[in-house]
């Protein structure tokens, strides 16, 4: 495909390759922040071809994976209530609430449909006037425009039968959490590009002063993400810690203003607690005020849920990038794609399921 | 942000307790993938258990005097929209099953039809239903001789569902099973990847965008015999329906305790399906076919076996895509198109589309 082969081109990818092992001379620690970037490392296997010297590790930008405990189960609360159609991007269907996950309450004759985007839901709530249409409004900065256009939509259309269960993520605030906490071992961010594609990269330089960490904006394609490692490694060489755009081709330091306007318009900033990590302050958004009317959870008095963790998952430690997959005692073995236990191991975006899929691990069965 | 973010409270492990669908049937059972492996190995095998089952083969073999062994199949079809481009369920259900017999090397014969109609169906559907299940059993050469009616209620069936038997002889001397590969076999497929998932996926109006893609729904069996005629190097035959490839390519390689290992940059996929994977975050390893096959071969038939294949026209863009090895057993390995190696894993559950 134009403009997809070229950067996957394995003589231009082992040139870069080749120029990060001639810049390294020590040990250098780097997070990619984006789950799509670690599926897209382990895919190709370009952890394989990096220098010892340079270890990546697996940030918390999986929506699926850090959408909390307590909202899962209060998507399932919702979507099992009779006369409610729960529509949700596919992805989360199989991530484990307490006890049971989407699939299991379609199992169980609740109306769940995956959508491919908020607007597929608006149009299920107009073709549906009787029932209430639920979205699961999850995500990182990306998915924040679509859904908050939903909410617009909804309302400049009348539907009144529309509603989002809002758990939206922002990327600048886990990396402060990640960088302050005592244990620590991030030299290097590889910024999510899909992520900055909306938001630019005006919000990383405090991060990157503050910390002394460079950061670099990086795409998700073999030879996007060798370039951005290439750059991190060439800073942390230099003692530099700048912001730097290696995905110049999608992302612009200023972002999508439209994009970024309508994420204003409905949303505004709140605290929110990341499944595995913990409260982050105002890491979130949620809807405004003025749009309550589409908050599910305003609309739907589910009872207070009392969710229930195993101690037996590494996700939170995952997440951070302090452990990594294949040091779970249970990776592979009691948790599987098939049986989660942690919603790491099951997003197209989540490190275990990434491991699970692409990289041999003796799991002693 | 806060330039007074405190240290990060943390909550240590957290995660959920396990779910085992095990209480209900989900969708994922029926995906052709893990779940559904583990249904048949856990639910339907003990209580069925005998040899031709436990073999585990898109047919099951049995012989009836001393070289006279049958190939026996079933299948139902379930597909939504009924007519999609490239085919339709009726091509479906007769080629869907005349392929899983033709993958024991048998020749099919005959088939069985069973029609499950949902009140209030068109008649003029189910006629041209039939009339595409007598084109498609016309061309693989098999006769539908016995067949079932049963209606149920508006709600309860999705307009029409077809489930087809078929049998099939194997000719002496043809040895072909899920367990015949051997290390240093050449595995072989016998065109593009996808086609059949993808052209249905956009024939449901999911992409949000258009595709020229057609299903390649169709009957292989000609196709088996002339590879066969070729050469007597065939071990392994398979059709990589649900679960595509990568799936099928497990199954036999925990069959034949071997390890298959392919070669990223020789995957046959076309280009307009391969631009609707990127875009909803499939990988058309995964992808469902229904006119392909799957065949390992001795390395030194391969040639001759491919030379067969791309003289029939459902075999033309036959190519080698990797080889047999023998550790590590029962995986699949890929290299990639950098140069790296990693593993190819089944399907889990239902294949879901990325969030962004």
């Amino acid at each position: 495909m134009k403009h997809l082969s070229e950067y996957r081109d394995s003589e231009l990818v082992q040139g870069v390759l080749a120029e990060i092992r001639r810049t390294v001379t020590r040990a250098w620690v780097l997070m990619e922040i984006c789950g799509g970037q670690t599926h897209s490392i382990m895919r190709y296997g370009i952890d394989q071809l990096l220098p010892p010297e340079v270890e990546l590790v697996h940030g918390p930008g999986c929506p699926v994976c850090v959408t909390s405990l307590e909202l899962v189960d209060k998507a399932l609360a919702i979507a099992s209530l009779p006369g409610v159609i729960f529509t949700s991007y596919g992805d989360m269907l199989r991530v484990p609430g307490t006890g049971r996950d989407l699939f299991s309450v379609r199992a169980a004759g609740g109306d769940v449909r995956v959508v491919y985007s908020p607007l597929d839901a608006l149009k299920i709530a107009q073709q549906n006037p009787e029932k209430e249409v639920v979205f699961f409004a999850i995500g990182f900065e990306t998915t924040a425009p679509a859904n908050a256009m939903s909410v617009l939509q909804a309302r400049a259309l009348g539907i009144k039968n529309y509603s989002a269960l809002v758990s939206h993520v922002c990327v600048p605030p886990a990396m402060h959490a990640i960088l302050s906490s005592p244990q620590n071992r991030v030299q290097a961010f590889l910024a999510a590009g899909h992520v900055c594609s909306v938001m630019g990269y005006w919000e990383y330089p405090p991060i990157a002063e503050k910390y002394r960490v460079p950061v670099i904006v990086t795409g998700f394609e073999p030879l996007d993400l060798a370039q951005g490692i290439l750059m991190a490694v060439r800073q942390l060489e230099r003692g530099t810690y700048e912001v730097e755009n290696a995905y110049a081709r999608v992302v612009t330091r200023e972002g999508n203003l439209p994009a970024q306007g309508v994420i204003q318009q409905v949303f505004t900033t709140c605290d929110r607690k990341w499944r595995g990590i913990g409260m982050i302050p105002a890491s979130g958004w949620c809807l405004r005020p003025e749009f309550a009317e589409f908050n599910a959870e305003e609309r739907f008095s589910v009872r207070q849920i009392q969710p229930e963790e195993s101690p037996l998952c590494i996700a939170g430690q995952v997440l951070q990038g302090i452990k990594k997959p294949g040091d779970c005692p249970v990776f592979g073995t009691q948790c599987t794609p098939e049986r989660p236990l942690g919603a790491t191991m099951v997003s197209s975006e989540g490190a275990c399921a990434a491991y699970y899929r692409y990289v041999l691990i003796e799991t002693g069965q | 942000m806060d330039e007074e973010q405190k240290t990060l409270d943390m909550e240590g492990a957290v995660c959920p307790l396990p779910l085992s669908h095990g209480d209900r049937i989900v969708m994922g059972h029926g995906s052709g993938g893990r779940l559904s492996h583990e249904l048949v190995e856990h639910l339907f095998l003990p209580p069925f258990d005998n040899p031709a089952l436990r073999a585990g083969d898109d047919a099951g073999v049995v012989q009836l005097a001393p070289g006279s062994r049958l190939a026996i199949s079933t299948d139902s079809h379930v597909v939504t929209p009924l007519f999609f481009p490239g085919g339709d369920i009726g091509r479906l259900a007769v080629c869907g099953t005349v392929n899983d017999v033709a993958m024991m090397g048998a020749t099919p014969l005959y088939l069985a039809a069973g029609f499950i109609l949902e009140e209030g169906l068109e008649a003029t559907i189910l006629q041209c239903v039939a009339a595409s299940m007598q084109a498609a059993a016309k061309e693989a050469g098999v006769s539908i001789v016995a067949g079932d009616t049963k209606v149920v209620q508006k709600g309860r069936a999705d307009g029409l569902y077809i489930t087809t038997t078929g049998v099939g002889v194997i000719p002496s001397g043809v040895n072909i099973g899920g367990a015949q590969a051997q290390p240093g076999d050449r595995v072989i497929v016998s065109g593009t990847l996808g086609d059949h998932g993808i052209a249905v996926l956009a024939a449901r109006g999911e992409l949000g965008f258009q595709t020229e893609i057609e299903s390649d729904v169709a009957p292989l069996n000609g196709l088996v015999s002339a590879m066969l005629s070729a050469s007597p190097g065939v071990h392994v035959l398979r059709d990589p329906t649900r679960g595509g490839l990568a799936t099928t390519l497990n199954e036999i390689a925990r069959q034949s305790n071997v390890c298959i290992l392919l070669d990223e940059n020789s995957l046959p996929v076309k280009p307009g399906v391969r631009a609707a994977c990127e875009m909803l975050g499939f990988d058309p390893l995964y992808v469902a076919n229904e006119g392909k096959l799957i065949a390992i071969v001795s390395p030194r038939e391969a040639q001759k076996v491919l030379d067969a294949m791309r003289a029939h026209r459902y075999g033309k863009d036959a190519v080698s895509v990797g080889e047999v090895q023998a550790v590590p057993s029962k995986r699949v390995l890929m290299k990639t198109a950098i140069g790296t190696t990693r593993v190819v894993d089944v399907l889990a559950g239902e294949m879901l589309p990325r969030i962004c």
